[in-house]
Formats: C-alpha cells, structure tokens, sequence
C-alpha cells in the first residue's frame, strides 16, 4: 500500500496521525521511544519505506528534531513524535526552527508530568509549554484533536501550516487520542488540500525576509543559503548586535503568525450566541461535553460550547463572542488550569470564567462530573 | 597548481571575526586549497554544518555554499538528515572541541557508529575561547582557565581515539603546525565514504595560550611542532609522557558499509516486497 486507500477503517489514534502524515507528503521521520507517542515512529517505520520515505530512530531527542530540521532544508516535509519530557528536550529545536523559518511537524502526546509523571496516563499539562517553551520571543501554532478523525485532518493541517507559514507546528494531543482506536473515513485525494512551500526564482537571493513569509530553497540547488538561529538579515547574515536587524526579523516572524490568527484559529461551536452556561474545552477532555450539554438542556439550562481544535494563536475573538451570551463559561482541563486563565483573559468581564480541573492517573473529567459543575454554577428554568 | 590561485573566490566578502593568530585561518585555507586541488570549482557540491562557538563561524557564513549554523552541539544532527535525503551531496561539519565533543558527544559517538557519511573537522583549541576561555573536554591537566583558576583537575578526551572506537572509517590528528599533513589528510578524506573525523589542534592565543604562558601564536604553534609525535612514537609511552605530547598522524583507514549503503539496500529490499504483494 502506498498512501492509505478512501476508505472507513478502525485505527489507533497514532496510527491515523502517521497515516495522515504520509498522505499530507511527509517523507522523513526522526524520533526517540517515549510512552504515548512510540506507536507513531513504530507505524511510520513500518509505512515510510513504501513511498520512498525514511524514518530512523536517533539517540535522543534533541538529535530527533535536529535531523528533521535537516530533512526540511533538504526540501522534504519531516515531522517527529515525542511526549512531554522529549517535548522537553525539543525546545531549543523548536526556537531554531522558528527562527530559521524551517517547516516540521512536532507531536507531542501528552502524559502526565512534571517530569517523568505518570509514564502511561493521560494528561493536558504541555498546554503552556507547547506555547512557551522555547526562549526567546516567538509565537507557536499549536493543534488539539479530540478523535481519531481527528488526529487524521488536523495532521495534515499542521503539515500544511507548517509549510504556508515556514515555521515548527505542534500538533499537541494526548495519550487518550492517541491510543484509543475508532472509526475514521479516509476521504478522496482530491478533496484533501495539500499545501507546499513556495521555492524561490533562479536568482533569488533573500531567504529570510523582504516578504511576510520568504520562500525557501532546498540545500544544493545552488541558493548558497545561509541558515542560522542567530539573528540574521533577509540573506541570512548573522547580525548579532544590530538592534534594527533584530526587531525587524523577529517581529515579522512572530506577525506572520498573530497577522492571519483568525484564518489559523480552528474550532467547533454550538449554540454559542445563546447559552446562560458556556464550556471552553479541547482535546480528551472535551470528549465529554456532547453528553453533558444535552443533559443540562434538558434541564433547562441553556448550555453552549467552543471546542477549541487551535489553542495556539488562542482564539480570543471567539472566546469574548461566547462571553458576550454567557453569564458563566466552565474550562475543563486535566492540568491546574491552562488555558483557563487565557479564556478569562479573553472574557474580560463580560462572563465569570470558572474552571474544572483533574490531574494524576490518566482520570478523564467525566460527562457526569461537567453537568454537575453546570448544574452547580448555571439556573434550571 | 596553486599560482593563481586564491581561496578568496569561495569566500563571501565578510570581514572574519577571529582573533589575530588564531589557528582557524589555517585551518580555512587548508580545506580550500584542498578543495581547489581537488577541482572543486566552486563548493556546490558540499553542504556545511556548525554547531556554536568560534570553529563554527569557519563556513557560516563565510564560505560560499549553503551552510546550516545549528544550536550548540547539533551539528552532527542536522547533517544527519541532510545525508539521508541528499546522500549526493558531501556533507562536512566544522566545530569546536566544546561543541563536538563536550555538549554534542552522543551525536558524535552515534554517527560514528551509525558510519553516517560525513567528514568532520574538529578544531581543538582546548578551551571554550568564544565565551572567554573556560575548561573544555580538551583542556590539559592542570591548565589554568577562567572556570578552573586552581588548575584543571579533570584528564582531557581522546577524541580521535574515542572516532576508532565507535566506528569511525577515517580518523587523523594533525596541529595547525602541519598544515601539508593536514591537507592531505583532507584530501584523503573527502574522497572517502563512511564517517570521517579529522582533529586539528589548533591555537588560541587569546584566550587559551596567554593564560597558559605562551606569549603569542608563533610560540603555540612551537609548542605544537616540539610535542608532536607519530603514533608509533606514542606506544610504550608512559602515561606522565603520553599527556605531554600531540599524538599526530593517521588512526585508521577502513572501509565499513555505510549508513547511506545499508539504509537504502534495505529500503530498496522492502519496495521490492511490496511490488511483490
């Protein structure tokens, strides 16, 4: 089989994020073993060969990253697969990739942490690493997927982003998403938009700047390009004292990204111009808001929801809209409160923001447990 | 062959950072010349990898070439997924001992194991001189520096010892006091597969040697040719000895299939198994 045939098939959520990978034009694979992710680096091994791609275990994860980065500039699509302490071992990557505008993929499946945490549970703590995580002034695109389905379209939708803006996406999902296994449809070629990056004219010379987004050549293709993470000019000088050359670069490089956040935000939303209760939710944990919200409306209590698919630029316009109908927005997350202090941030006032939060042991906030914070927090008519 | 020839025409017109004295000119000019007398017209057929520090500056972005300056120690990274995918092109990596061989030691212990194809130029000034001259993996017995003003208490690294040891198909050590063995030494390399590591102790006359005693460059680069002994000179050395001299010369010339040969046998073997089903 070379990419995975249209069709309906019930896989892991890793396997679909492989098989997504490859279908999105990803030809290369570096990673380490870790605990949710193995299964992505076991699958692309496995599957990579059959289109001519290569995946190669390295020794750590930096390492891992670093070849990617290697393969992007060779002018193929890379992408790696870690969980939190690899993602950990990323970061000085990640701001290199950003600086040096290099597009790749990065997944990481969340476990719990700190540190090695609980190796094998379920978590959503990497929420603010995936945005903060590396030095340095940067923006990130990072993605959330709740399903199977999921794990599939928003994969190749980081590829895709990772290519139109050059720069690192993370497709941030967690150990439940990625070990569950549910039905996926695999639709026609055609009606799955690939994105590439845009290759300079014979002649062109600036790499790094002059435009929002710069196009890049690929190593002997005879640019002479220069690539560096330290501050550098449009042809790729290293300026390291120049205030002027600084500021133009890293602004530009975080404006391509915060200039286009509302065509990059991705979300779902139901019933959010009316709702007494909203609920701000994303990944595993927003698998129990269908279930809840329909339970608190036959109740009575006008019920809402955003589940958010980018949490990375945060979708605030979207948030303040909730915010506008909603007297109470509730953010369930497994962490101590992430994205929680962004919707309040983004609420302004306009609704009390209240959070509900389960950490330790891979325990999911349950369709029970949000109805009855609904239930505490909202009126039955 | 050389007359006419200058190394200017596969350089950008920079102005080079490095001190005055500093052993990375020789250390340019000798891999150029060697390109030169190799007829490499231009460098098109290379791609150059450096990690951080003043060895890494040597190609980015001075040569003319597309070169990839990397963070701290992750040269040899990098490289690895440029040869993978352009196994045509020869890939080279120039760095430091503190970035080789200090904060990149896995990478470079994985690759000469892995026989990945690229040479790597080491550049042992034995100290961190970028940052001002603190103790490096490189750094003599008891030298002062600026993290060990007692004198070092830790026993340097044998990197070139350490190449044979993981796997490495060609492995040399030359000082920047022989620059003809050096160029051969190059030479002999980039017409090699596998992985290639060649060591050049090298001066720092700012921030190693005037720390150490040595007035300027010229009594370092002394120092280099009066302690320099062949390999065979070095066996039955006694340790005292052995740590007082440069062991230079030739460590090993082998041939070992290689990353690039094995992978792709394999993955050429699996499409083949796949057209089959």
């Amino acid at each position: 089989m070379k990419i995975a045939k249209p069709d309906t098939y019930f896989w892991q959520g890793n396997e679909a994020c492989a098989e997504a990978a490859i279908i999105a034009g990803c030809r290369f694979f570096a990673g380490y073993p870790i605990t949710p992710a193995s299964e992505i680096a076991e699958h692309l091994a496995k599957r990579l060969p059959h289109v001519g791609g290569i995946a190669i275990q390295m020794e750590d994860e930096m390492a891992s990253l670093g070849a990617v980065i290697g393969a992007s500039w060779t002018g193929n699509k890379a992408m790696t697969a870690t969980s939190g302490p690899g993602f950990s071992l990323m970061q000085e990557f990640i701001g290199y990739a950003f600086m040096t505008e290099t597009p790749c993929v990065i997944v990481n499946v969340q476990r719990v942490g700190p540190s090695t945490g609980q190796a094998t549970k379920c978590g959503q703590g990497d929420v603010m690493q995936a945005r903060w995580g590396t030095h340095g002034d940067y923006s990130a695109i990072v993605l959330s997927p709740n399903s199977i389905q999921e794990m599939f379209t928003l994969t190749i939708k980081a590829f895709n982003l990772a290519e139109k803006y050059r720069m690192p996406v993370i497709l941030l999902s967690d150990e439940i998403v990625a070990h569950m296994r549910e039905k996926i449809t695999i639709p026609l070629k055609k009606s799955i938009e690939i994105i590439n990056r845009k290759s300079p004219r014979p002649g062109q010379k600036a790499f790094f700047g002059s435009e929002e987004v710069p196009p890049m050549p690929a190593v002997g293709e005879g640019f002479n390009v220069v690539v560096t993470g330290s501050t550098h000019d449009e042809y790729g000088i290293r300026s390291t004292a120049n205030p002027v050359v600084h500021r133009r670069l890293v602004e530009r490089l975080n404006n391509k990204i915060q200039n286009h956040a509302d065509e990059i935000a991705d979300f779902d939303s139901y019933n959010v111009d009316e709702c007494q209760i909203g609920i701000v939710s994303y990944g595993c944990t927003s698998r129990a808001i269908y279930e809840a919200v329909e339970k608190a409306e036959k109740k009575g209590i006008g019920t809402g929801y955003i589940r958010l698919k980018t949490l990375w630029p945060f979708p605030e316009k979207t948030i303040r809209k909730l915010a506008e109908s909603a007297d109470k927005i509730i953010v369930p997350e497994m962490n101590l409160r992430q994205i929680f202090y962004e919707v309040e941030r983004a609420a302004n006032g306009l609704a009390q923001t209240i959070s509900l939060n389960k950490i330790g042991g891979g325990e999911l906030i349950t369709p029970e447990e949000l109805l009855a914070k609904i239930r505490e927090v909202g009126k039955e008519k | 062959m050389t007359e006419n020839f200058s190394i200017r025409k596969y350089l950008r017109d920079l102005k080079m950072p490095f001190c005055p004295g500093c052993g990375i000119f020789t250390v340019i000019s000798t891999f150029l010349k060697t390109a030169h007398e190799l007829g490499h017209e231009d460098l098109s057929k290379f791609v150059f990898c450096s990690g951080i520090g003043c060895s890494a500056w040597i190609p980015s972005p001075h040569f003319i070439a597309d070169s990839i300056h990397t963070p701290h120690g992750r040269s040899i990274p990098v490289a690895t997924g440029i040869k993978l995918l352009r196994p045509e092109l020869g890939v080279v990596v120039f760095g430091g001992d503190g970035d080789i061989v200090g904060i990149g030691l896995s990478h470079f212990i994985h690759a000469a194991r892995r026989n990945l194809d690229i040479l790597v130029i080491m550049v042992n000034n034995m100290i961190y001189g970028m940052t001002g001259g603190q103790v490096a993996p490189t750094t003599p017995f008891k030298a002062k520096t600026t993290t060990t003003p007692y004198g070092n208490f830790e026993y340097p690294l044998d990197a070139a010892r350490l190449a044979v040891a993981s796997g490495a198909c060609y492995v040399s050590r030359w000082t920047t006091a022989h620059s003809d063995e050096l160029k051969d030494s190059i030479k002999r390399a980039l017409k090699m597969q596998g992985f290639r590591f060649i060591e050049v102790i090298s001066q720092c006359p700012t921030a190693f040697g005037r720390r150490v005693g040595f007035k300027d460059a010229g009594e370092m680069l002394k120092w280099f040719k009066e302690n320099a002994i062949s390999i065979k000179q070095a066996e039955g050395l006694s340790e005292e000895d052995f740590a007082r001299k440069i062991v230079v010369g030739e460590f090993i010339q082998r041939r070992r299939p290689t990353l690039i040969e094995t992978m792709h046998k394999t993955i050429e073997e699996a499409q083949k198994e796949v057209e089959k089903n």
